[in-house]
């Protein structure tokens, strides 16, 4: 350990210094160009989904010990000696030196989420090729260094969060503008998620019978952990976790049951509305009853389903059935719509860039940071493995039958509602296909019917049940292992849709309380429900909105949520441009105004088109003027049945423009903001910014 | 063996640490260490300040990610 630390100083030369560790480097980088070759370059025959895996893991290798080295070395000048926050306040509560690989777990399980799985699945209508170009791309050069800048800038500043630095550096406006910009990413993020879920249950008696029983799992073991047997949280988990199989199993005949199957099939709508009220009761309940034992059971199982389908991937080889590109990068696609440029960047969102992380990374996790020696293994490490984790779901998209996909992807409107008439729109599309392999499919997962099921978690669990069954129980298990996917991506997704309604509430009590101090009391209940029921109300508003819109919902929302998503981490890398200047190594700050400044050119591009573009399907205006037009005329469009669902969809479109509208504003100023700082800052002739360390600290 | 024993301590810290449960026994020897004769949380007590802490609020609370 004591040699790795020393590797990570100063001082010493990038290059590998032993001939073993020439050769050897070397090595790595050609069978990664080898396999990346392959991946890219083969035309006309299957592609194992194993080749995607060697050239990721070679990729990440090379950018780890070159690219992430350069930055600690050169860019930031990471010293392990100098002491950390966790060392000069240790408290043994938050601020706990700890060791670097238990840290990397608990920083990788506060990043890693839904987004990564539901992106790059939603990305697979392009073909696998983009969608694994922009990963490997995308986190070498933004999303890591931007993990890895943020997590050593906080550690560096006694662990502000990222709020605070942009206060504290470059001023109290931006600093307010980040904060309300955060807190609306916030709202489309838990709207975005819930309607996965939504998607995922509406119609599905077996899936919503499990999410629905892990209520009370929850419940039993928060008091087992309250009052029973306090802080054992393995015993706790290990019988959550026996009960939520349990639970997939009785989905079964409960879905075949005349009696209970009723009881637990919901329409879009209705879900929709029983996700708010749980949304609320959830973040009022006491935290111990069901948001910390949800917590865990989702944390272990996410884990776990990542470790699993690794191993799965790796035993079973699947050769990958979507062609490399599809047609549809021009924009027609059924998933999505929107070209290439800038959509696939905005759809993948978290795998290759998440702004998000940036909040994360300048919250717990410097504040147990050992030494500066380990921010490169936790910052550019844990996306990196984020990143892994991306492809991964990209490769189980891509091991389905492309028909399939499409079939599950495509909005009712594109394929109808029977077998009959999908297959013969996606055998139209190019992709052919019969009703039986339709209704086979269905069968095969225990579901009365696979079409029009977008959002990507259901792709994803098919796509996972397709891979693990043929590890584990073979074709019988198919429909336990889907619904196990279904279950785990639906509990993780509800416990992040429970604590970000919470977060969301402090921020509302936060910013309502500088007007109406009486507000930011988080101890008494009336402003508590108030506030808590503006959050969910917010992110309600466009979960339902998203439920009843005419083109899915999905290819609405995600755009949104991709496009908030990317434009945070436009902004947190600006704030790390920022700081290179006022530490005066401008002639490093290449490292972060690249990427900086792509996400710009992707998040503006992507805002206006989702405003302006004459065509409905992408620009939000467009939509609404063609309704407005019908309505003008007298007429009704699907699936509006009266002049009043016309006018809410209208409505609803103009809201979703003015939210880009607010995107482009809030990122453009933090741009002008970071542009007038760090001009400031190049022409004073010393470092304009403190860190913690040059204070003296008790 | 030992080697596998110290991985298997880790693998269990990290599981607590990733739920926001720090490592109880680091908490114990810190307090008597470095504030003898000062009162000592319980691992009842100290559980439920972490629960508290970690879902409790704050704006700066973001714990998990999308």
């Amino acid at each position: 350990m004591a040699a790795t630390r020393l590797h990570e100083g100063s001082g010493h030369a990038l290059a590998p210094r032993t001939m073993t560790g020439r050769i050897g480097w070397a090595a790595v980088a050609l069978t990664g160009a080898v396999a990346l070759g392959v991946v890219a370059l083969r035309r006309g025959e299957t592609v194992n989904a194993l080749w995607i895996v060697v050239a990721a893991l070679c990729v990440y290798a090379v950018a780890y010990r070159f690219y992430a080295l350069f930055i600690a070395r050169r860019v930031l000048t990471v010293d392990p000696a100098r002491p950390t926050p966790a060392v000069r306040r240790n408290d043994g509560l938050d601020f706990v030196p700890t060791d670097r690989n238990v840290l990397f777990g608990h920083h990788f399980a506060a990043i890693a989420g839904a987004g990564p799985l539901v992106g790059p699945v939603l990305a697979a209508q392009m073909g696998y090729l983009p969608g694994t170009l922009w990963l490997l791309v995308g986190v070498v050069f933004a999303g890591a260094v931007q993990d890895f800048l943020i997590l050593t800038f906080s550690t560096r500043r006694d662990a502000r969060s990222l709020g605070d630095m942009i206060r504290r550096e470059m001023g109290p406006v931006p600093g307010t503008i980040a904060l309300v910009g955060v807190l609306m990413i916030m709202v489309i993020l838990l709207a975005v998620l819930a309607l996965v879920v939504v998607k995922a249950l509406a119609g599905s008696p077996w899936g919503t019978f499990t999410v629905f029983a892990t209520i009370p799992i929850a419940v039993l073991m928060g008091v087992y952990g309250r009052f029973i047997r306090p802080g054992r949280i393995a015993e706790m988990s290990a019988i959550g976790f026996v009960l939520l199989m349990a639970a997939i199993v009785f989905g079964e005949p409960v879905a075949h049951s005349p009696v209970l199957a009723p009881l637990f099939t919901y329409s879009g709508p209705a879900l929709a509305l029983i996700l708010m009220g749980y949304g609320f009761v959830a973040s009022v309940v006491p935290v111990w009853l069901l948001l910390a034992p949800r917590d865990y059971l989702s944390t272990f199982l996410k884990i776990g389903v990542i470790a699993g389908l690794a191993l799965g991937i790796l035993i079973v080889r699947p050769d990958l059935q979507m062609p490399a590109v599809t047609k549809f990068i021009d924009g027609t696609g059924p998933a999505f719509s929107g070209a290439l440029f800038p959509f696939l960047f905005i759809t993948i969102a978290c795998g290759a860039v998440s702004g998000f992380h940036a909040l994360i990374a300048s919250g717990t996790t410097p504040k147990m940071v050992a030494s500066e020696g380990d921010l490169r293994a936790i910052g550019y490490g844990a996306m990196l493995t984020e990143s892994f984790v991306a492809v991964m779901a990209l490769i189980a998209a891509c091991v389905l039958d492309p028909s399939v996909y499409f079939a599950m992807n495509a909005p009712a409107a594109l394929i109808g509602t029977t077998a009959t008439e999908a297959a013969h729109a996606i055998s139209t599309m190019g992709f052919a296909v019969t009703p039986d392999m339709l209704d086979q499919i269905a069968r095969d997962v225990g579901e009365a019917t696979i079409l029009s099921r977008a959002g990507g978690a259901p792709t994803l669990a098919v796509g996972m049940a397709h891979i693990l069954s043929r590890v584990l129980g073979g074709q019988a298990m198919m429909a336990f292992w889907y619904h196990f996917a279904i279950l785990f991506e639906a509990l993780f997704i509800l416990t992040t849709v429970d604590a970000g309604t919470r977060v969301a509430r402090f921020m509302i009590q936060d910013l309502i309380g500088s007007v109406v101090p009486a507000m930011k009391d988080t101890s008494r209940l009336g402003p508590n429900l108030a506030a808590t029921a503006l959050a969910v109300g917010a992110w309600g508003y466009f979960l339902y909105s998203g439920v009843t819109d005419p083109l899915g919902g999905i290819n609405t929302l995600w755009p949104l949520f991709g496009i908030s998503n990317q434009m945070l981490a436009a902004i947190a890398l600006t704030l790390s441009t920022v700081l290179l200047f006022k530490m005066k190594r401008q002639r490093y700050t290449w490292v972060t105004i690249l990427p900086t400044g792509w996400l710009l050119i992707c998040t503006l591009t992507a805002g206006w088109q989702k405003m302006f573009d004459p065509n409905p399907a992408i620009g939000f205006l467009a939509h609404a003027a063609r309704f407005a037009d019908a309505r003008d005329e007298g007429r009704l469009l699907a699936p509006a049945k009266t002049a009043d669902e016309m006018g809410r969809i209208i409505l609803n479109d103009r809201i979703d423009a003015a939210l880009c509208a607010f995107f482009i504003a809030v990122v453009l100023a933090i741009l002008f903001y970071g542009v007038v700082n760090a001009r400031a800052a190049l022409a004073s002739d010393q470092p304009t910014t403190r860190e913690t360390d040059d204070a003296v600290h008790a | 063996m030992r080697y596998m024993h110290k991985a298997w301590k880790q693998a269990v810290r990290a599981a607590r640490l990733m739920v926001g449960v720090p490592d109880y026994d680091a908490y114990v020897a810190h307090r008597r260490a470095v504030h003898p004769g000062e009162p000592v949380m319980t691992l009842a007590e100290f559980h439920r300040d972490r629960v508290n802490r970690r879902y409790g609020g704050g704006a700066d609370r973001v714990m998990r990610c999308c």
